[in-house]
């Protein structure tokens, strides 16, 4: 018996007869928080949001009610609200969930959020590879705005606010804020620095800007209509909220599941939830939180206190499905998506695998990241094709430590964490494939 | 250029241009546009956006080199694209491009000999749980797996030969 899900986001997303329209999501009481969040002040629904305790969906974690507690609302600048759709971590595709099925629940989150932080002006920025998305939203748009809940005085208030759909063009570093912002100006996706670049006070066209997830600007409409303190109940301090996890790759039962953060551990998701592996087969290595987090080996023992002193002692498949528990670990919930890995998969080539997305997606602004993916894509395609070297596993290794912290983005970490570790954590295998050479085995795909 | 567009693709290029507070903004989607359009990014629509935009041609021209979905020649009738990372990978997406290949008679990032088809490896596409996916053209289609590889090319291109 599968454990259940909490569903808040995806409550009707596969609900037979539940469709995108408008009518639809009416008749399940949609766009009413909105008609009371718009008789509130700004200001108390911001205190919501920072009540609420809840942290970004797209892979940082960083608390939503912070990043709107830095707006710069002095400056007398107009204020932007950009939603990032860009969903491109590999291994993630829940953000298409809510823009297919339920694009009105973010629509109304981003409403709520404009109103808010008081833009005028909101952004959807979807990617590139999504026109079936992208087409859904402005639809939607425009059913909103026939309604009267978008567009110039939204609901018979003075408060005015459009949307707009913004298609990207296939480029992963547009899921980087900054780049995001760079990319919406119409330029190369360069992602800026920070300092001065923050978004909450430089951002869009230099004026302050909110850049919020998919997920996170969905669950605003939740947070609004429970209120923050009440929404805080759901999962356990400082990782509060449901979360939807994105499960790929060796499990019986791949796709996207909702629980409570930190509702239920590592393990129950692969064995109970997406019902284990193939029979006959055992588990080798998860990637938690999309392709850019540390990889976890099975069989390994993670020791340790948690942020509030509590001490931990936990195999891979007791490691709760939260923020704080995942980074305890080394590693990172990122953008909620698990990859898991059993026994026939040969290490070096999924990392040669994971090499050459990230050489093809850094943008080439600074030299490590640019090289160093370079080179890290080289080595793990050579030693994949057979002809490893046996310096190779420990030049990885040094390489991927020259490019953290030394670029202007965390494309510098994203690419050189999924080498750092695989080589560290899958070592004797990349020290044997000098001896070993090519992995023939029969029964398994090639990964490069 | 304008007499190269479709009247409808105009219309929407000069929507684009005033929808934005800042008009450089409709860079993108200006491209998308033409490339529907046209097929492809063509030296005459580059110096058309950048005189709309006020920039320089090299402005534009570094914006369509950088954006992997913008490409400088036409393709064949159907895009083929084939996921190429991770998760897709584990479910044998290098396998299904090694059979779609040979299906459809085209090499990896190339137009087969008739026109017909261009087959390439993309990035993750987001729909990781239904691997292996395929695009063809706007179209997503999921759990194409290499077993039935051939079953679903004469499925989805009815025109297929042999």
């Amino acid at each position: 018996m599968a454990i259940a899900e909490t569903k808040l986001l995806l409550k009707y997303a596969d609900e037979p007869g539940y469709d995108n329209s408008i009518d639809c999501y009416l008749k399940h009481g949609g766009y009413e928080v909105l008609k009371k969040a718009i008789k509130r002040s700004p200001e108390e629904l911001i205190q919501e949001v920072v009540d609420s305790e809840i942290r970004g969906r797209g892979g940082a974690g960083f608390p939503a009610g912070t990043k709107w507690r830095l707006l710069d609302r002095k400056s007398g600048k107009p204020i932007y609200l950009i939603c990032n759709a860009d969903e491109s971590e590999p291994g993630t595709f829940k953000d298409r969930q809510i823009m297919h099925k339920d694009p009105h629940q973010l629509i109304e989150g981003m409403l709520i959020t404009a109103f808010a932080i008081q833009a005028k002006l909101a952004f959807i920025y979807i990617r590139g590879e999504m026109p079936e998305g992208a087409r859904i939203l402005k639809r939607a748009i425009e059913e909103a705005r026939a309604k009267g809940f978008l567009g110039n005085n939204i609901l018979g208030t003075d408060y005015s606010c459009d949307m707009i759909v913004h298609r990207g063009a296939g480029a992963y570093i547009c899921g980087e804020e900054t780049g995001l912002i760079e990319s919406l100006e119409g330029k190369r996706a360069y992602p800026r620095i920070k300092p001065p670049y923050f978004p909450a006070v430089l951002g869009l066209y230099q004026c302050p800007t909110i850049v919020n997830n998919v997920e996170t600007l969905a669950n605003i409409k939740h947070i609004v209509e429970m209120g923050g303190k009440e929404y805080a109940k759901i999962g356990t301090p400082g990782n509060t909220g449901t979360r939807i996890w994105s499960v790929s790759g060796h499990v019986n039962r791949p796709g996207y599941y909702e629980f409570p953060c930190n509702g239920i551990t590592l393990g129950e998701l692969i064995y109970d939830v997406c019902g284990g592996l193939k029979p006959g087969r055992t588990l080798k290595g998860v990637i938690p939180g999309g392709s850019s987090a540390k990889i976890l080996r099975a069989g390994e023992r993670f020791t340790g206190k948690l942020k509030d002193g509590t001490p931990f002692d936990w195999s891979l498949e007791d490691i709760p499905l939260g923020f704080d528990s995942f980074a305890a670990c080394g590693t990172m919930s990122g953008s909620g998506a698990v990859i898991v890995m059993d026994d026939t998969t040969d290490m070096v080539e999924a990392l040669a695998n994971l090499n050459e997305f990230y050489a093809h997606e850094s943008c080439g602004q600074c030299t490590p990241c640019r090289e160093g993916s370079l080179w890290m894509k080289k080595i793990t395609a050579r030693m994949s094709s057979g002809k490893a070297r046996a310096e190779d596993a420990d030049l990885l290794h040094s390489i991927s430590l020259q490019i953290s912290g030394r670029t202007i983005c965390a494309h510098g970490e994203a690419c050189a964490w999924p080498t750092e570790s695989f080589v560290n954590k899958f070592k004797d295998e990349f020290v044997s494939k000098s001896i070993t050479g090519r992995n023939v085995a029969v029964d398994r795909h090639r990964l490069i | 250029m304008q007499n190269l567009l479709k009247a409808e693709t105009y219309q929407n290029c000069q929507s684009a241009l005033t929808q934005y507070p800042d008009r450089k903004s409709a860079m993108l989607p200006l491209l998308h546009l033409i490339q529907e359009d046209r097929g492809y990014i063509c030296k005459e629509a580059i110096e058309w956006i950048a005189g709309l935009l006020e920039l320089e041609p090299i402005q534009v021209y570094e914006v369509v080199t950088f954006y992997p979905m913008f490409r400088q020649a036409p393709i064949g009738k159907k895009h083929i694209k084939i996921c190429r990372t991770l998760s897709c990978a584990l479910a044998g997406g290098y396998t299904l491009s090694d059979k779609l290949k040979k299906i459809l008679g085209c090499a990896q990032g190339a137009t087969s000999p008739d026109g017909e088809y261009t087959i390439e490896f993309v990035e993750c596409l987001a729909s990781c749980g239904t691997a292996p996916v395929v695009m063809v053209d706007e179209t997503l289609h999921e759990s194409v797996k290499p077993e039935n590889a051939e079953a679903w090319a004469k499925e989805t291109f009815p025109n297929l030969k042999g």
